[in-house]
């Protein structure tokens, strides 16, 4: 009997970690299972080449909740920090590189206008990504669900909005829909401040700067504080790997008990309720409570089943836009690559490949026509600058995330990749003369490669689309913004749900006391 | 197969269009999925009497068909529908509702288990859309043949016996609900034992290229036995009599609702003997089941109203002057020999011995007046004779 009243969680990235140890800290019987050899899903450092280490997914962490880093005491599950708050550095071609602190221009020529207008421009986005984050934490509303502490919880998100003042309530309303390339074509007139300031709209995304929605990406990205500065960039000591190693720690330490290597092939259904699953082994777990971690389609196209769904709702969730865009570019070098015009004791800031809003915008065209970027926009960071541990002595490991790359490429990214690659290199080579030369091994990983190796429907990193029509009680599909799926005792806990993507773990937290409110899991 | 241009085409004519329009004395049509459809031959009375007392034959090829095909045939229609399907042997027919996500009813129509895994679907709208949409996740064909598929309702006391005629042999053992190919004019001949008047009759099906051979064919063979061409008006006045729904009269398909409390449920139409809650799964089954939790909005009642007025769109009030309900199809039944009507009422209202008032607006050469006449809440068919049901079927 107390076997049946266990929970599973499948999948152990950030987010299934996260819920797990929530769980178990409230006295649940947890059990994770993790398809691959180890723990943290794309959340992971991991050896590319000999001696040569890198964060396989996102290489930035911003978004983290300090909330969970605090409850669940990361720090003292060996969480610490190589560096916070990255400058940014927007390359150039013609050796006249633009370095931004925050609002600050640290170097670079920039007029005396555009640095006024920065300031402002930064303090107000500050301000509605504020907005946003304030939602991480909520379990979104259902419209008119007559339920009052849902009412309660609309009122908020109103209420937030309003207290912005009437003329920032207005400029929110106004921006949340728009094109970044709008605001930043209205706002300044450096070409290669806005470049920079707009790849944050369109990073991980299949919008371009004109698209609309890539005001609210911009917002949705500046809206963790990781690290302690707000809208800032840290670097996990050891990668990545670093942040769902302490949460494993702390799920273990909680009670959890985690099994590796065991890929879940069905969710196994009872009627109409779970009743546990059955792994690609042949091995059935019994549960009255499943949680996905994997991407929606995943969990409810495949390990469920359309045809235990509603015709509708599996609709939705087919129609999911989840088509991702960003590869992933992992180079070992030999030494420090020498960026155009760029001091050395920048390097290891994050690197921008966006010199203005016409080349990201060009970059975004193909991929309409499910075809890659010839010369694509990059955002770059060379960790081991700031972690030793991550190369041998002197080498450096740098780590790109380069768009636009669809995974749907026409003609199949098994005659595409070498194309791509070299595309990618020629433009680095652009920057950073002599850069090819120092490339001792390397890695490209399209979104076909982070789909099979992560296990994510489309390769897409945020589990689907961020956009405001997939955001909140939206997210991942209309009726399924509350972490329950449909099937009694289904939830899902990742990036596909409220609040989304991002090493953030605020999903996996919402879900857990979701989870724990429920009749299923008392 | 239709081609991409075939929206350009709007007035499409039956493979029996050459008989029925050379039969329409009256000029009477109306417009059925943009095929030309007889409202009347000759005179509605006349229609509705040769069905009631001899056989008629109504043109039933605009109805929407489908041919749902594969392994996973069955398990697509088990989840689409709200009956049992597995319960559907080879030979057999079902009439069977489907459902929006809320559990609102979006069609009804009829499944025909033609031979092990090969279905038809017969439905009052076009379905394609819907049905593609739940095919997700099973192995399904799911093809619209609509233009593939000639049909004729033949209805009335002497059809058995007119089958007999033309050939039909053993035609007399057919089930109601059952169906049974015939080799006809070198051809294959589908017959059901099924129909949408309540009445004994069947349902042909060949291919278009015979269609006007098996018109002819019939027309002779049934010359003795007082055959008629019938339109859709006395078919119309037949299903009331039956107490048969009619999807965007008695009910507004769900998916064509803008205005979300202006759908039924199942529960709501009476319709609750075709839901199976055993069924581990059906589309709408969860907002059923909360709906049986709940309770219903409306409910469906038949009523026989006093007075000899038809109750056309009346409004329904109980005993303190409020209005509960309107009346969705009414008539004055020749068969039942009274007014009658079915109607959507709020609910708790329209339990049998309940005291209903239906006002009436009628009109005599443009002068319009108005009745308060009081209704019995009725169970059952109005009309329901016992060949219906019965086999050997009647063959006078």
């Amino acid at each position: 009997m107390t076997e049946l009243k266990r929970i599973l969680v499948i999948g152990g990235g950030h987010n299934g970690l996260v819920c797990a140890a929530y769980l178990a800290r409230a006295g649940r019987k947890v059990l994770l299972l993790e398809a691959a050899p180890r723990v943290g899903g794309a959340a992971i450092t991991r050896e590319f080449a000999p001696g040569f280490k890198v964060s396989a997914g996102a290489h930035l962490l911003h978004l983290l909740d300090p909330q969970i880093e605090k409850e669940l005491a990361l720090a003292r599950h060996g969480l610490s920090y190589a560096r916070t708050s990255l400058k940014t550095v927007s390359l150039s071609e013609t050796g006249e590189p633009l370095v931004l602190d925050g609002a600050t221009v640290v170097a670079g020529k920039v007029s005396a206008s555009d640095q006024a207008a920065l300031a402002s421009h930064r303090a107000r986005m500050q301000k509605f990504a504020r907005v946003v984050a304030r939602q991480h934490g909520r379990v979104p509303a259902r419209l008119a669900s007559g339920n009052w502490r849902e009412a309660l919880t609309a009122a908020a998100l109103a209420f937030d909005i309003r207290r912005l003042g009437r003329k920032d309530m207005r400029e929110f309303l106004r921006l949340a829909t728009m094109n970044i390339f709008d605001v930043l074509e209205d706002t300044f007139d450096g070409a290669q401040l806005k470049g920079a300031l707009a790849l944050d709209g369109v990073l991980g995304a299949k919008l371009g700067p004109r698209s609309g929605n890539t005001v609210f990406n911009s917002w949705y990205r500046a809206s963790g504080d990781a690290g302690g500065r707000a809208g800032s960039f840290a670097l996990p000591a050891g990668g990545m790997g670093a942040v769902t190693q302490a949460l494993a720690a702390a799920a273990q330490a909680a009670g959890v008990e985690i099994r590796l290597s065991s890929p879940v092939a069905s969710v196994l259904l009872n009627g109409d309720r779970v009743s546990g699953v059955r792994l690609e082994n042949g091995e059935t777990l019994t549960a009255d409570v499943i949680v996905s971690n994997a991407d929606p389609k995943t969990t409810l196209m495949k390990l469920l089943g359309a045809r235990h769904l509603e015709t509708e709702f599996a609709r939705r969730v087919h129609n999911l836009r989840a088509v991702g865009t960003a590869a992933k570019l992992h180079l070992a070098l030999s030494g420090l690559p020498s960026f155009r015009g760029l001091p050395a004791e920048h390097a290891g800031e994050r690197l921008l490949i966006a010199p203005d809003l016409g080349y990201i915008e060009r970059a975004f065209n193909p991929a309409k026509y499910r075809e890659f970027s010839g010369e694509p926009v990059l955002e770059i960071t060379l960790p081991s600058v700031h972690d030793a541990s991550l190369a041998p002595a002197g080498k450096h490991v740098l780590s790109a995330i380069v768009q636009y790359a669809p995974h749907d490429i026409a003609g199949g990214w098994e005659t595409q990749r070498e194309r791509f690659a070299t595309a990618t290199l020629a433009v680095l080579e652009r920057y950073a003369p002599g850069l090819r030369a120092q490339i001792v091994a390397s890695e490209l990983l399209t979104p076909l490669d982070i789909e099979r190796e992560f296990r994510m429907a489309g390769g897409h990193w945020h589990h689907g689309e961020l956009s405001l029509d997939q955001f909140m009680m939206l997210r991942p599909v209309a009726g399924a913004g509350q972490y329950a799926m449909p099937v009694t005792g289904l939830y899902l806990c990742g990036a596909g749900c409220h609040p989304g993507g991002g090493v953030m773990g605020s999903a996996g937290r919402n879900a857990a006391r979701v989870i724990l409110k429920s009749r299923q899991a008392a | 197969m239709r081609t991409r241009e075939h929206f350009r085409e709007t007035v499409l004519h039956t493979p029996f269009h050459a008989r029925t329009s050379a039969a329409n004395g009256m000029n009477l049509w109306h417009r059925w999925r943009d095929y030309t459809t007889a409202d009347a031959y000759f005179d509605v009375a006349l229609e509705y009497n040769a069905l009631r007392n001899a056989c008629a034959a109504f043109d039933l090829s605009p109805m929407t068909k489908h041919r749902i095909t594969g392994p996973d045939a069955l398990a697509f229609l088990n989840r689409l529908v709200t009956r049992d399907v597995t319960k559907l042997k080879p030979g057999r027919v079902g009439y069977c509702i489907w459902c929006d996500d809320a559990g609102q009813v979006i069609d009804d129509g009829t499944i025909f288990h033609l031979t092990e895994n090969v279905y038809r679907l017969c439905s009052q709208e076009r379905q394609l859309d819907w049905l593609h949409s739940s095919a997700l996740g099973f192995d399904v064909s799911i093809v619209e043949e609509t233009e593939e598929v000639a049909a004729l309702a033949f209805q009335g006391p002497t059809s058995c016996a007119v089958l007999k005629q033309l050939g039909l042999a053993g035609i007399e053992m057919l089930k109601p609900f059952g169906l049974r190919t015939f080799r006809f004019a070198g051809t294959e001949l589908l017959v059901s034992r099924t129909g949408f008047t309540g009445d004994l009759g069947y349902e042909l099906w060949i291919d278009p290229e015979h269609a006007i051979t098996l018109w002819d064919q019939l027309f002779t063979a049934g010359h003795n036995y007082g055959i008629h061409p019938m339109g859709t008006l006395a078919l119309e006045m037949s299903r009331i009599e039956a107490g048969f729904i009619a999807a965007g009269v008695d009910f507004l398909c769900a998916d064509r609702a803008v205005r979300t409390d202006r759908t039924r449920s199942p529960l709501e139409l009476d319709l609750e003997r075709m839901v199976d809650f055993d069924k581990p799964n059906f589309n709408g089954r969860r907002a059923l089941r909360a709906e049986k939790g709940r309770g219903s909005r409306y409910r469906l009642v038949k009523l026989d109203i006093a007075g000899n007025k038809p109750a056309k769109d009346a409004f329904i009030y109980d005993n303190r002057r409020n209005v509960i309900g309107t009346v969705t199809s009414a008539m004055w039944s020749p068969a039942a020999k009274s007014s009658i009507a079915l109607a959507s009422v709020a609910m708790p209202w329209g339990r049998p011995g309940d005291e209903l008032y239906a006002e009436i607006y009628y009109q005599k050469e443009l002068k319009w007046s108005r009745i308060t006449e009081r209704c019995r809440v009725i169970e059952g068919a109005f009309y329901d004779p016992p060949r219906r049901r019965q086999t050997p079927a009647p063959d006078l």
